[in-house]
């Protein structure tokens, strides 16, 4: 049926869209929340006006993402109903209470004490004003714990049953939620948002540096952001390698598209490059070390490695994709642990700020972060195809009974309003980052209003103030 | 002891669109009626007295999509693509408004356009907020545990009807609330719409009021069949006693009374409401029971939800209570 083809494929752009826009902004904000926590606490350990700067620079930041983060998310958790109610129905049990979950534990608490973050540092003084802090930081990583089981679950599904009307329904919750593939997806995630946070704020912190190699804030964020480069991008890979090896276990499909693997074969190579070709069932013009594929997934030089062949054709995912997302997000990640380790001997030289070459190639990787969670999400969603729920629940099965003309019709507002809204927002953000980080960071305002006051104002201390 | 966790759920689910209801209603209406005040210093002033919570107050609407999927997931799965084109549309206009409160600081000399922005958006998403209602009252037809109407099903004149209510009753919401919040030209601009409102209101309710019962034979037993008509006629009563409370505090320019009695308005509609879908979820083709998810997953979620709603509440109190009182218009402009 080539008409119910299309409304799927439809509400599958429709969703690679929304949620691939959507990623992006919890990610940064994730890591964005806790290093403002960071800052905010070093403030008032140290009491320098360094960090406070820092501080009220990110904030401000933080503000425009983190709308941009809840309108594209409202979005998503009406989606599920909208283009994919067959889904909903079925999964319904199991994956509501997660994320309502999420929604209990995580986007009311950063809702509630956001405005208090964002407008309140004169009402409630500075200590109850990191508490506030604190609390947006936890409550983006318990929506990241939440989000990331329903995710999880949906590729390694577990502790359910499934009932009479095909419902899938909970036997045992832990095991749900603690579901063979979440420790890794989480930690993966987790450390993805912080290492994209960190390449931003080095690349934003560099550009500065390279005008004004005094500026103190400045300073402060690139060596903060070059130790999370050198500490957390090394530690990235070896979870991620984890995680390969948990999908190994579970979706080997999966594991066979991203490795380019065909053939089920013993001592099988490592394709570097190539161009797979799903018709032929090759990769051609591949370029491949011998026996290290099956090293680095077994272990074992001469281990065994399932090829795509045991899986019939309509069973498996689209490998180009597959294979090149992977590709770009590993080449990223040795990317980044490079500059961090460059960087750690420019810090023995004591040269970190002085080193053009080291900050123009901060400046480079800023967006790294982001292209490469965006590949990496690429990879293990377009690779859990052609199911919704792997395995047992295939993805033309799980579709609204909405025709493809309302489909399109929607996903081509989508598509305006998004590229208008966001693009403005990229825009506001990056003028933003365009203004250095200055002592005055704390002032006053200047022609702007902050924005809410009570009965009892404090001293005029804006914690949102002019960008210009 | 046996808890009927289906009904315990709709009612939480029913309580979380209320609270929805009432506080983002008055910061969609401030966005409704912000074309109405001056470029500049006195819309800077209307958004300042939303700005630190609206974010909280958006976040009831998910808790009430993600609940309803959690809870009802069938309800969910019909109603959802029952009412694609308005919930899509709300969804666009909420992404406009959202941005905008942040955009506008920052956009310079383009700061109209998001003011813009700001006021389409908020009209857009109360005015397709009201046409489902609307068309939820009106009826999904649902076969196979499927939606199996058209694209179309959801306008009609009656869901017309709801939409306009909803926009001039959350105008009204937005225009006691910056009379309770604010002092000097936007007050008494916001008093004078506080009353055209307050008139739109009560005769858009009357309307969808009558209109109701003449939808479904259901609704009118229940209204007006003897002896329902005992138990239902505190609501009406219940509505004349807000609406005298809201003109007399008008008349009588007090700050805080108008806007509570707004509230209270909504709440009683909202409770007419819901007298008329009780036991249904999806009137007239699913009831509460028939949607419900097994009672494992009601119950594992009404844990967390036992003790996570209550602190909610609580810390949404407090930053109220952080920001309480008039907003100072001067402040800020030093």
């Amino acid at each position: 049926m080539p008409e119910l083809y299309d409304a799927v494929l439809l509400a599958r752009i429709q969703f690679a869209f929304t949620i691939a826009f959507h990623i992006v902004f919890p990610a940064f904000s994730i890591g964005l929340a806790s290093y403002l926590a960071v800052l905010e606490g070093l403030w008032l350990y140290t009491k320098r006006d360094v960090y406070l700067q820092a501080f009220r620079y990110w904030m401000k930041i933080f503000a425009v993402v983190f709308g941009m983060g809840v309108v594209s998310g409202i979005v998503m958790s009406y989606q599920f109903g909208t283009n994919w109610s067959v889904f909903s129905d079925k999964t319904g049990p199991i994956l509501g209470p997660l994320m309502a979950y999420e929604v209990l534990s995580a986007f009311f608490l950063e809702a509630g004490f956001l405005g208090v973050m964002l407008f309140g540092m004169n009402k409630v003084g500075p200590r109850l004003h990191f508490f506030a802090t604190a609390m947006v930081a936890l409550g983006t990583f318990f929506s990241a714990f939440w989000i990331l089981s329903v995710n999880s679950w949906m590729q390694t599904p577990a502790g359910y049953a499934i009932n009479d009307v095909g419902q899938f329904i909970p036997v045992d919750w832990w095991a749900a939620i603690f579901n063979p593939s979440f420790p890794y997806r989480l930690v993966h995630m987790v450390l993805a948002a912080y290492l994209t946070t960190a390449f931003v704020v080095g690349g934003v912190s560099a550009w500065h540096l390279l005008r004004d190699r005094s500026n103190e804030a400045a300073r402060v964020m690139f060596s903060m952001a070059m130790w999370m480069a050198a500490i957390v991008a090394p530690i990235q890979i070896f979870a991620g390698d984890l995680h390969g090896l948990n999908t190994l276990e579970h979706q080997p499909a999966k594991v066979a598209a991203m490795e380019g693997h065909f053939e089920t074969r013993k001592g099988a190579p490592l394709i570097l490059f190539g161009l797979p070709d799903m018709e032929a069932e090759e990769v051609r013009f591949a370029i491949e070390i011998p026996k290290l594929g099956s090293f680095i997934l077994t272990h074992d030089w001469d281990g065994e490695i399932k090829g795509l062949k045991e899986w019939a054709p309509e069973d498996r995912p689209n490998v180009p994709i597959v294979f090149w997302s992977f590709r770009i997000m590993v080449g990223l990640g040795v990317l980044m642990m490079l500059l961090g380790a460059w960087s750690l001997y420019q810090r023995y030289r004591r040269k970190l700020f002085e080193n053009d070459l080291l900050l123009r190639a901060a400046i480079l990787m800023a967006p790294t972060g982001f292209i490469a969670l965006l590949a990496g999400w690429v990879t293990t969603e377009v690779g859990r195809q052609p199911y919704t729920v792997y395995g047992l629940l295939r993805t033309t099965d799980s579709v609204s009974p909405i025709d493809a003309p309302a489909v399109a019709l929607s996903l081509l507002a989508f598509v305006i309003v998004y590229f208008t809204v966001f693009g403005a927002g990229v825009y506001y953000v990056l003028k933003l980052m365009s203004h250095p980080p200055h002592p005055g960071e704390s002032g006053p305002p200047a022609e702007q209003p902050i924005r809410a006051a009570g009965l009892t104002p404090g001293p005029a201390q804006p914690q949102h103030e002019p960008a210009e | 002891m046996e808890f009927d966790l289906p009904l315990i759920w709709a009612s939480l689910i029913a309580f979380a669109v209320l609270t929805y209801v009432l506080l983002d209603g008055f910061d969609l209406g401030v966005g409704i009626l912000f074309p109405f005040f001056r470029k500049g210093e006195e819309r800077d002033y209307a958004m300042n007295t939303v700005a630190p919570v609206w974010d909280g107050n958006e976040t009831w609407l998910v808790l009430g999509g993600g609940g309803l999927f959690a809870t009802f997931p069938l309800a969910y799965a019909v109603v959802l693509p029952a009412l694609y084109a308005p919930i899509t549309i709300m969804l666009l206009g909420l992404i406009f408004r959202g941005v905008a409160f942040e955009y506008r600081w920052r956009s310079g000399s383009s700061q109209g356009l998001w003011d813009l922005a700001f006021t389409v958006g908020s009209v857009t998403a109360a005015l397709c907020q009201g046409i489902a209602l609307g068309a939820l009252i009106q009826g999904i037809p649902v076969a196979d545990r499927a939606y199996a109407g058209g694209w179309w099903h959801w306008l009609s004149p009656f869901s017309l009807l709801t939409g306009v209510a909803v926009v001039v009753g959350y105008a009204l919401l937005g225009a006691t609330w910056l009379v309770m919040k604010t002092t000097g030209p936007v007050r008494e601009r916001s008093h004078r719409f506080a009353w055209i409102a307050a008139i739109g209101t009560f005769l858009l309710i009357g309307l969808v009021s009558l209109w109701t019962p003449f939808l479904d034979p259901i609704f009118m037993a229940r209204w007006f069949g003897f002896p329902q008509i005992l138990y239902v006629v505190p609501v009406p009563i219940l509505v004349a006693a807000a609406a005298f409370a809201l003109f007399r505090g008008l008349r009588n320019q007090n700050d805080g009374q108008p806007f509570f009695a707004a509230q209270a308005l909504f709440i009683l509609s909202y409770l007419g409401l819901g007298i008329s879908f009780f036991p249904y979820i999806v009137p007239p083709a699913m009831t509460i029971r028939e949607a419900a998810a097994p009672d494992e997953s009601l119950l594992f979620l009404l844990v967390g939800a036992a003790v996570l709603i209550p602190l909610i509440l609580a810390y949404t109190a407090y930053a109220y209570w952080v920001f309480r009182g008039k907003v100072d218009p001067s402040e800020g402009y030093h």
